[in-house]
């Protein structure tokens, strides 16, 4: 069985609360059967607004949502058959974690045998097995999460859409659930759409992620390239660290381009810049400049050293470099580490291919 | 073993415990006396009255008083079937002349005709007898009294003397349940056609059952749509929902008076669209109709507020959460949201329900006969017939009433459940 590619079809959809402004902007976005795909932004960027519309709680003021080539504007969200784990896990708090789970398979009209075979699948699946007959205050929250995505997924749905649902858990919590809704995901290969603002837990676990910014999609892509190659500055700002340079493209060619700061000029990699005299946001990921290289590289200039922060497995150093002291480094922490103090000159080199010249910030 | 059981002690050699119970001592008796006077308030303006209540609606000394000698002489008094003997007669004679001296004899006369009708007469005779000294007490006291009047030859008369000894009776209780004690001292029912207290009981339980049904059902949508509309809307609401609390309870019941009365602007309204004839206008008041009508809207409130603080807390996304996992709108909301609104219903179901069978002010202004409450009745006895010992016995068969329903509220639902915000 072939995977239909537009699983989910966004066509040229716009949404807006108040007739006045756009929070989805003429957005297209398919969704391929069995991905993980998440929404990623900062919050009023459009994501969640996005995932109501998938609902069903939702309706989108101009253009069709499509799930598996059917428009499902129209249809009511119950009808819809898309599971959903909400931010704040919307356990029903008057029923056991066996009545929870049970509660889709009910009003699906599911045989009594049947329904307790699922559930009891479902949660083992989530490593919860023996907890029927709690209550939802009676759990972790973690516990509680865990509940939740198996009520989202114990009807079978083709789709799963998941609304930040680890924002409430502990870092250490939160980082184990990530590998574990990922592994759900990758065994039972059910679409899910997910919606964060943290970038790290959107590179985790997804496919390929959508990265929302004033209503629209900045950059889709899968996690390797939208950190390695962003599309415009703001994809660079948002997901991960970034050094920035501001200037003006003075030479260009194809794969090069010079680009003249205040009082210095550096090469880079012209991405979004086209021509001579344009404006450009250079950005450059902290861990692609070395300190001494030995390899020849086109970039090498010397910074002062202005602080240093031990971090456990590496070290961040903050440099003054071409006129700007928020210049930061990476340094792994390893046995033949450096000395680095404080108003210590060092030498700092980057290949231009890793400082990409992007779109004026 | 040893260190678990050694006493541990503070520093300056005194033991933990008793150095721990010290600091908490303090701190308990600083607690009372924040609560004590609360506690002084309630005492007086709450339990001691109600416990006066209690002794006022059972006291029944004033016969066991006036008749000391008598009683002690009726323990004598075997076969009831017979006069009592000699000792009684002379004991009652007795008694009787120290009232005379005291002039109180009209008093007992009067009780000892409540117990039985026809002793005013027989006791005033006698009265008249020891006034002229035409009794000797030389001779048997119980052949002279006979001689006064047949009926002191009855032995039921010397009976419901024998009734009136115990210093308490249950006699008012009774009453307000249209029941009394039999001259053999059975508990008989009243003649049907006297029987208005129970009619009373029943027409308050009823009231207050529709009351608080009518106040749920319009009450249960105006708290949802407070729970979930934007700020700005839900505040104007709520005002408008508490306006009735703002205004005096009398002035409320007045407009009601002024809209459901014939003239009123409700009957021109019916009048004006065609629905009732000029000539024909509905009775809407000094009847049930007007008690529902005024009451529900005066009680609302209560309803309201218990469960608009309980719909507070629930989160949207639990109905999202019903309705994305399959159920309709309707599913979603009678398995997900209503259950998670019982502790409020409970809450404003117990509160008006409450409130509603304790009502005065209202049913009395626009009750007329057919809609007063039993508390127009304890008022009437309080302030018309000054049957203190009566009103108060009927004020705590409805506290019983109050607190049976509170037990079985309990029972059902379970008191923990109820939510007031």
């Amino acid at each position: 069985m072939s995977k239909n590619p537009e699983f989910v079809k966004f066509d040229k959809v716009d949404k807006s609360y108040d007739g006045k402004v756009l929070v989805v902007k003429d957005l297209q976005l398919d969704i391929a059967e069995g991905e993980f795909i998440t929404m990623l932004g900062p919050s009023g960027s459009g994501k969640t607004t996005c995932l109501m519309m998938l609902a069903g709680f939702e309706t989108p003021t101009h253009g069709e949502i499509l799930l598996d080539g059917n428009i499902i504007s129209n249809i009511p969200p119950h009808k819809r058959g898309i599971g959903m784990v909400f931010q704040n896990y919307a356990l029903f708090p008057h029923m056991t974690v066996y009545e929870n789970l049970a509660f889709p398979l009910r009003v699906r009209k599911v045989e009594k045998d049947e329904i307790d075979k699922k559930v009891d699948k479902a949660l083992s699946m989530v490593s919860l097995s023996g907890f029927e007959t709690r209550m939802p205050a009676q759990l972790s929250g973690g516990q509680q999460q865990r509940v939740a995505v198996a009520r989202a997924l114990v009807f079978d749905p083709a789709v799963v859409l998941m609304d930040e649902p680890l924002g409430a858990l502990d870092k250490n919590l939160r980082e184990s659930m990530q590998y574990e809704i990922k592994h759900i995901h990758e065994s039972i290969g059910v679409t899910v759409v997910y919606v964060t603002h943290d970038q790290s837990e959107a590179l985790t676990m997804s496919n390929r992620i959508a990265v929302f910014n004033d209503g629209k999609v900045q950059q889709l892509s899968n996690p390797a390239e939208l950190y390695e190659k962003p599309v415009n500055s703001f994809v660079a700002e948002f997901i991960g660290e970034n050094n920035t340079f501001n200037g003006e493209v003075v030479d260009i060619d194809k794969d090069k381009c010079k680009v003249k700061l205040a009082n210095s000029e550096i090469l880079a990699n012209p991405i979004s810049v086209k021509s001579k005299g344009e404006k450009t946001t250079v950005s450059l990921r902290p861990e692609r400049a070395l300190i001494n290289p030995t390899d020849k590289m086109d970039n090498m200039f010397t910074g002062k050293i202005e602080e240093v922060i031990y971090h456990g497995d590496h070290t961040r150093v903050r440099l003054n470099l071409l006129g700007s002291s928020e210049f930061i480094l990476k340094v792994p922490n390893s046995t033949s580490n450096l000395e680095l103090k404080v108003s210590q000159d060092i030498n700092i080199g980057w290949n231009s291919v890793d400082a990409r010249a992007l779109d004026p910030k | 073993m040893s260190s678990e059981t050694k006493q541990i002690l503070t520093t300056d050699g005194i033991p933990l415990e008793v150095s721990l119970k010290k600091a908490e001592k303090k701190n308990k008796i600083k607690a009372f006396l924040l609560v004590a006077p609360l506690l002084l308030f309630l005492v007086i303006t709450y339990i001691f009255p109600i416990g006066d209540m209690f002794m006022r609606s059972v006291d029944d000394r004033m016969v066991t008083n006036m008749l000391p000698k008598t009683f002690k002489a009726m323990e004598k008094w075997e076969n009831l079937e017979e006069l009592p003997p000699e000792e009684v007669y002379r004991g009652f004679y007795e008694d009787y002349k120290v009232l005379v001296e005291k002039q109180e004899h009209g008093k007992l006369g009067q009780r000892l005709n409540k117990e039985k009708n026809g002793f005013n007469t027989i006791t005033k005779r006698l009265f008249r007898q020891i006034k002229r000294n035409k009794i000797d007490e030389s001779i048997s006291i119980k052949e002279q009294i006979n001689k006064i009047h047949k009926r002191w030859r009855n032995v039921e008369f010397w009976l419901a003397i024998k009734r009136t000894a115990p210093p308490y009776t249950m006699a008012k209780y009774l009453k307000g349940m249209d029941m009394y004690v039999a001259s053999d001292g059975s508990i008989a029912q009243v003649d049907e056609d006297r029987r208005i207290h129970r009619i009373l009981w029943l027409r308050t339980l009823e009231i207050a059952f529709f009351v608080t049904l009518f106040s749920f059902f319009m009450g249960y949508p105006i708290a949802h749509l407070l729970a979930t509309l934007p700020m700005k809307y839900s505040n104007l609401l709520m005002i408008c929902v508490l306006l009735p609390f703002w205004t005096s309870l009398l002035v409320r019941t007045a407009s009601w008076m002024i809209l459901l009365q014939q003239q009123g602007v409700v009957n021109d309204f019916f009048v004006m669209i065609g629905l009732v004839g000029d000539d024909n206008r509905p009775e809407m008041m000094y009847n049930k109709v007007g008690t529902y009508v005024a009451m529900t809207q005066i009680l609302l409130p209560f309803m309201v507020l218990p469960l608009y603080s309980v719909m507070k807390t629930i989160s949207p996304s639990l109905m999202r959460a019903g309705k994305s996992l399959g159920g309709t709108p309707f599913v979603a909301f009678w398995k997900v949201y209503f259950p998670l609104t019982i502790p409020g219903i409970g809450a404003g179901c117990l509160l008006v329900f409450i409130l509603a069978i304790g009502y005065y002010i209202t049913p009395a202004l626009v009750g007329g006969a057919s809609g007063t409450l039993i508390s127009n009745q304890i008022a009437f006895h309080m302030k018309t017939t000054l049957d203190w010992s009566f009103a108060s016995a009927m004020g705590l068969m409805l506290l019983t009433g109050v607190l049976v329903i509170y037990w079985i509220y309990n029972k059902l639902v379970g008191v923990d459940n109820i939510k007031l915000g």
